[in-house]
């Protein structure tokens, strides 16, 4: 029967909404009450049926709207997407990784037909059928990462590792949480990491490095990190501060529950067979406070997580401004009583 | 299990002498289909079920890493080693259902590089069999120079030439053939990466001349492949576990901990990867360090070991295991 894809925006007139079963399937990122830096990295292997990590790689019915939104933001600024000369072939790496895991997880959807190194790649939701030759970059309308990237949903990160270290040498970066792959490019995972406050005297980033560079193909690995964003805007970048920054001074207490968007990323790491690399996928969810307080559990539980916040984690993720008018809503929906373990509504 | 990469159940498909020491091997997956792609200067660590024992053993695959029918593996025979290479020799036979791990890249080619000059001595020329490979089919900038005792155990010489002529250039120990390596690493074009895989003799002799001579260490890359040694045997107490070991003659600490159904985690068993770093908890002896990873600073400390190649002398060890 395949996914309805959403007809909606991310810009101007916001439309964005999740159906009543894309709000069950929210990947709801807080196991516990509280919320703290861990090195909260797991295996990256299928989960329940009707949750996001059904298949490895997800495709929701914003995956429509969501690549038009890609297109408009490489259309103004092309930069989100760049790859160093020596990344091409991770680029293919990635090409393979998408296009297996989509055609594998959604085959009404995607399908690819391999005879040696002629590939065709059918993608119905875009309307899009090529045939080329992997490898032949001559032989695609743009270089392979961008090619499948404009055709996945999330952002994509892809990491060279050299001198014990990783660098963050290419990437389709268009659905971002206020960092600049026009910035990062080519920095090691220490740049790329020193605005994060806290975590570096916690020493998760070497612990976290030493993780990453033992990722072995086969077998990926994921975590959940999480911010929150003032309407449906998948592209919070610092270029386009100006568009989005004023937003977070518009909330007010009656439109919380319709401005106030829980934005959590479900990043996962894969080795990359032919290169070496790593890539590291960052699939953004978006859900407004109204649809997610449908699940009494997450509501009670958002507001004891936001309200008992360290200032320094609330200023990181740009919610000072508006975190008394968010708790004070949510407040309303805490009745004090206890909340079962784990992420799942109940 | 924490422990190593994802398995995939192999069959010896051949199994070719390649000259009087070194025999190669060829591995398919039993169920037919295609093996995972790897990247040049990747291995795959070996599953042996030798009677009781169960050994480990690293390997560089050598095919091309465009062709992933099958997995190929050099094995030189090491008369005197702790027995590895010699089980291989003797009782793998095409048609033997084996295990091996999903490859790993310790040893990875840095695509940045403009040229990539290549040393390589005796069976360390595996990994660069790969590495030509992948290069020469992408129109990769490469130089090989490979020293061997004499061309009869010049391994894969004659089918390197073949394949890249004066790309390829062969030293024989017993003609005197030596690399002139001050001057090869003095004539180098900007940009260019070197690589070393060969005895620790000549890993450490190539990095102390580049270092001399001005390359940057990111730019210096190198395998050491240290099979663990023989040694005399010693006695440990697992301190987590709650078991007392016996490490003998033959095996290495971290295949007397694994026999004692403990599984440290693992990636190169050769010193290099560090994932069995191993914390000591009181010790009363002397430490025989052979591993790459640990500093030397690590090493006089007496607070860490790596079990995969280091053993112990002495009358205790207690480690975090």
């Amino acid at each position: 029967m395949g996914i309805t894809f959403r007809k909606e925006t991310f810009r101007d007139d916001f439309t964005f909404k999740n159906s009543p079963e894309h709000i069950r399937r929210f990947p709801f990122p807080f196991h516990e009450d509280a919320y703290m830096y861990a090195v909260n990295i797991e295996p990256h292997v299928v989960g329940p049926k009707g949750s996001v990590l059904e298949n490895l790689i997800d495709v929701d019915e914003h995956y429509v709207a969501e690549m038009q939104d890609r297109a408009l933001v490489l259309a103004e600024d092309p930069l989100r997407c760049q790859s160093l000369p020596h990344m091409t072939l991770a680029g293919w790496d990635l090409l393979e990784l998408l296009m297996e895991q989509q055609a594998l997880g959604y085959p009404e959807h995607f399908t690819l037909t391999r005879d040696g190194d002629r590939w065709r790649w059918i993608n119905r939701p875009l309307g899009i059928d090529d045939t080329f030759t992997f490898g032949d970059t001559s032989t695609l309308p743009y270089g392979p990462m961008e090619y499948i990237t404009r055709q996945s949903q999330g952002d994509f990160c892809i990491l060279d590792q050299r001198d014990g270290n990783l660098w963050m040498d290419a990437g389709m970066v268009t659905t971002q949480a206020d960092w600049s792959l026009d910035f990062d490019i080519g920095m090691n995972f220490f740049e790329w990491h020193a605005p994060v406050p806290l975590a570096h005297e916690k020493g998760i980033f070497v612990r976290a490095l030493k993780f990453l560079t033992n990722i072995q193909q086969g077998k990926p690995a994921r975590r959940l990190n999480w911010t929150m964003t003032i309407n449906p805007r998948l592209d919070t970048s610092p270029e386009n501060y100006h568009k989005w920054g004023p937003d977070r001074a518009t909330v007010t207490p009656e439109n919380v529950g319709d401005k106030v968007h829980l934005r959590v990323e479900l990043q996962s790491f894969w080795r990359l067979p032919r290169s070496n690399g790593i890539v590291f996928p960052i699939r953004c969810y978006l859900i407004k406070m109204d649809e997610l307080v449908t699940q009494p559990k997450w509501a009670r539980r958002l507001h004891r997580v936001i309200r008992d916040l360290p200032d320094e984690l609330a200023n990181y993720k740009g919610l000072t401004r508006y975190r008394p008018a968010l708790v004070e809503w949510l407040s309303k929906l805490d009745d004090g009583s206890a909340t079962s373990p784990g992420f799942g509504p109940d | 299990m924490s422990t190593g990469t994802t398995k995939l159940d192999v069959v010896v498909s051949d199994v070719v002498p390649v000259n009087d020491l070194v025999t190669r091997f060829h591995f398919r997956r039993r169920d037919g289909e295609l093996l995972p792609t790897f990247s040049g200067g990747a291995h795959v660590v070996v599953e042996m079920r030798d009677g009781e024992r169960t050994r480990l053993n690293p390997y560089s695959l050598m095919g091309s890493p465009l062709d992933t029918r099958e997995y190929t593996i050099s094995v030189r025979r090491d008369d005197v080693g702790r027995g590895g290479s010699l089980f291989m020799h003797r009782n793998v036979r095409p048609g033997l259902e084996m295990v091996v791990s999903y490859p790993v890249n310790l040893f990875s080619l840095d695509r940045r590089a403009r040229k990539h000059l290549m040393l390589a001595g005796g069976i360390g020329i595996t990994p660069f069999m790969a590495q030509t490979a992948q290069l020469a089919a992408e129109g990769g900038n490469f130089e090989l120079h490979y020293t061997c005792r004499t061309a009869s155990l010049g391994t894969y010489a004659d089918v390197l030439r073949e394949r890249y002529d004066r790309r390829v250039r062969l030293y024989h120990d017993d003609l005197d053939e030596r690399i002139e390596l001050d001057r090869l690493l003095s004539t180098q074009p900007l940009g260019t990466h070197l690589y070393v895989c060969g005895p620790a003799g000549m890993i450490n002799w190539v990095r102390d001349r580049a270092a001399s001579l001005g390359w940057p260490a990111e730019t210096v890359h190198f395998e050491h492949f240290a099979a663990p040694q023989p040694g005399l045997p010693f006695d440990v107490t697992l301190a987590v576990s709650g078991k007392t070991i016996r490490v003998d003659e033959q095996q290495s600490l971290l295949e007397a901990i694994e026999a004692a159904g403990v599984d440290p985690p693992y990636l190169c068993r050769g010193g290099v990867c560090g994932q069995c770093e191993t914390n000591v908890v009181s010790y009363d002896g002397k430490f025989i360090h052979n591993d790459h990873w640990l500093s030397e600073e690590d090493h006089r400390s007496g607070c860490k070991i790596m079990p995969c190649v280091s053993r112990f002398e002495g009358r205790s060890l207690v480690l975090e295991r």
